[in-house]
């Protein structure tokens, strides 16, 4: 188990380096930074003094462990686009996002998992059908267009929701939360419904192919055998055994819920790290575009990282020292 | 010549796959509306009621017309016109002819590089499946339109002054880079299990060389997976360029792509103008949709588990 821990933590380590890397080569890639401070008329002896200030100068791999080293407490430097620094800029949007994504999961959580669950109990009647096949819409429709169909029905036919930005929001601490007043509720209803359909589809149809197969099984066969009431063979049996790869699914797609909040704050002119990101991308401003790009990755290892140790709780073949061939 | 072709025929029509076709209504609606999609965004330049490029024809006068059906539509403006007056009808042929091109190549792309990349890694074996392998680990962790917008970003970076071409070329190995994982991965499978078989021995024994053994012999063998991997990518590709277009990081705002159109239609949303971005937003559901059921039929019928 702890070598398990281990591993899966150098694995981690290493995933980030490489990210690190990455973004690493942004800043070599953009040109000559030195260029963008300052002006036509420099001298060279200036320009190769301000070279050796930076620290321009040294080899790359001093440069890159300089960068990490930076890097680990937060500061990535400043934005080009608007002159501020980059570690702000992304603290003061990250609540938005994470808001965002954290209503979105919990929402698709909350839909998905009943729904998947139900359709596969019904799998030959008819409703538990048209579930699946608007499922497959669900699955096909681009993000962008299902959040532009939801603000042309319900702010512009109906005139219920509002279409853009936070609404009234509410400081606590450094955290500006929307979560403590209707109008952010409100502002956040049809941005969390976008982001959560998609998610919505892909959580049912997996916890209905998983159940079905469950359901297949021989111990629930003989749980059936055995005269237990179907309520406990459905909820009692199948479903916890179920539940791994869901939790698994689920864990990984909170990560892409926040990557997919990208499209999503762009159509709602939602005010958080993915709006930042985009204009990031257009400008195209580097520091911004690495600290994304680590700042993700780090939220991707995390989630990894924690579904790979939940596995190991919740499945006891992983607890105990496995044979070889048996573990993943 | 004529009697392979035709002896071809027959065994295609005689095959498992075109019976399980034609008795797949689903399967059969979803080709021909996949195919009038493909047709209408080729013949768009003789399809199309006007010309929405050429500046000439344009007419400010009549920019925000509705469709025909409504009070204020005019015929010729079938599907009524964008703020400058183009006729959303002919933009729309014409987007999905750029979104095809684009998802087409960027698939194309990926096949080629993901299958080279997973034949020589499954083959090979050793460090260079070992790296390979950890690359695609990586990569796959992370959602492709992240990966797609940050290459776009690198290349905007490289390129500052791209335009048209060069930034077409950005954006369909943006999609590439992230697409051709997936191929490596099905194909270094695929191929663990065909190298240990007699017929691959044999022909190592015979003397095949080895870069013929891997294109003759174990390429066909492995190519069912990669097919429909395809037509689901062909579906995710297109949709990922409208997405990327859509974010203003995609194709040059010249040549406007469906994605293109729905961002331009978006602002006049709130103006109660919902033709300009809602007609071509199901033009691009219709071709995903097709694709995808497509792609799920594919997957169906060669799955022998599911017979």
């Amino acid at each position: 188990m702890l070598s398990f821990i281990l591993r899966r933590l150098a694995q981690a380590v290493l995933v980030m380096l490489a990210v690190g890397m990455g973004a690493f080569s942004l800043f070599q890639y953009v040109g000559d930074p030195v260029g963008h401070m300052v002006g036509q008329d420099t001298s060279t002896e200036q320009r190769e003094r301000l070279r050796t200030e930076l620290g321009l100068d040294r080899s790359a791999p001093v440069q890159f462990a300089h960068f990490v080293g930076h890097a680990l407490t937060g500061d990535f430097g400043v934005s080009l686009r608007q002159g501020r620094e980059v570690s702000v800029l992304i603290a003061e949007r990250l609540p938005a996002t994470l808001e965002l994504s954290l209503v979105a999961a919990v929402l698709a959580m909350a839909i998905g998992i009943p729904l998947g669950v139900y359709a596969a109990l019904r799998r030959q009647h008819w409703d538990a059908k048209l579930t699946m096949a608007v499922s497959l819409l669900g699955v096909s429709l681009p993000t962008f267009l299902i959040g532009i169909v939801l603000i042309e029905v319900f702010s512009v036919l109906l005139g219920w929701l509002p279409s853009y930005g936070r609404g009234a929001t509410v400081q606590v601490g450094a955290w500006s939360t929307g979560l403590l007043t209707a109008d952010g509720w409100r502002h956040l209803a049809l941005p969390a419904s976008t982001l959560a359909i998609y998610q919505v589809a892909l959580l049912m149809r997996l916890v209905r192919a998983e159940m079905l197969e469950v359901l297949r099984s021989d111990y629930v066969k003989f749980a059936r055998a055995r005269g237990l009431p179907d309520r406990v063979v459905h909820f009692g049996h199948a479903l916890r055994n179920t539940l791994m790869p869901v939790l698994t699914i689920s864990g990984l797609q909170l990560g892409s819920l926040i990557a997919f909040s990208v499209i999503t704050e762009t159509v709602f002119a939602w005010p958080g790290m993915g709006t930042l990101f985009i204009q990031a991308v257009q400008f195209p401003d580097v520091p911004v575009m690495a600290a994304y790009l680590c700042l993700i990755a780090l939220v991707f290892v995390v989630i990894n990282l924690v579904v790979d140790l939940l596995y190991a709780v919740v499945d006891p073949r992983l607890r105990v020292r496995a044979p070889a061939g048996a573990a993943r | 010549m004529r009697s392979v072709a035709v002896a071809r025929w027959r065994r295609l029509r005689e095959s498992d796959l075109a019976w399980d076709f034609v008795r797949s209504p689903t399967a059969v609606l979803a080709a021909v509306v996949a195919l009038l999609c493909l047709a209408g965004a080729v013949l768009a330049p003789w399809l199309a009621p006007h010309d929405p490029f050429d500046l000439a024809t344009l007419d400010l006068a009549d920019s925000h017309l509705p469709p025909a059906w409504q009070a204020d539509g005019r015929a010729t403006y079938l599907l009524g016109t964008d703020d400058q007056g183009r006729d959303i009808l002919s933009a729309l042929l014409y987007g999905a002819r750029i979104s095809l091109l684009v998802g087409l190549s960027s698939v194309a792309l990926s096949v080629l590089l993901g299958v080279s990349a997973g034949l020589v890694s499954g083959y090979v074996g050793g460090v260079v499946d070992a790296v390979l392998m950890r690359v695609c680990d990586v990569m796959l962790s992370f959602p492709p339109i992240l990966v797609a917008l940050l290459v776009d970003g690198i290349g905007r970076l490289l390129f500052p002054q791209a335009r048209d071409v060069l930034a077409f070329a950005v954006l369909i190995l943006a999609l590439t880079f992230t697409e051709w994982v997936r191929y490596a991965r099905t194909v270094r499978g695929a191929t663990l299990v065909e190298r240990h078989k007699d017929y691959v021995q044999a022909a190592r024994l015979a003397g095949v060389p080895r870069w013929r053994l891997l294109r003759r012999h174990i390429l066909p063998n492995v190519l069912g997976p990669v097919l429909v991997l395809a037509t689901i990518q062909v579906g995710q590709a297109i949709i990922a360029e409208a997405t990327l277009s859509f974010l203003g990081v995609g194709v040059p705002p010249t040549t406007p792509s469906l994605g293109t159109l729905i961002r331009i239609g978006n602002d006049f949303l709130h103006a109660g103008e919902w033709w300009i971005t809602l007609f071509p937003g199901a033009a691009l559901v219709l071709i995903a949709m097709s694709v995808n059921l497509l792609g799920d039929w594919l997957r169906d019928a060669l799955n022998p588990r599911l017979r």
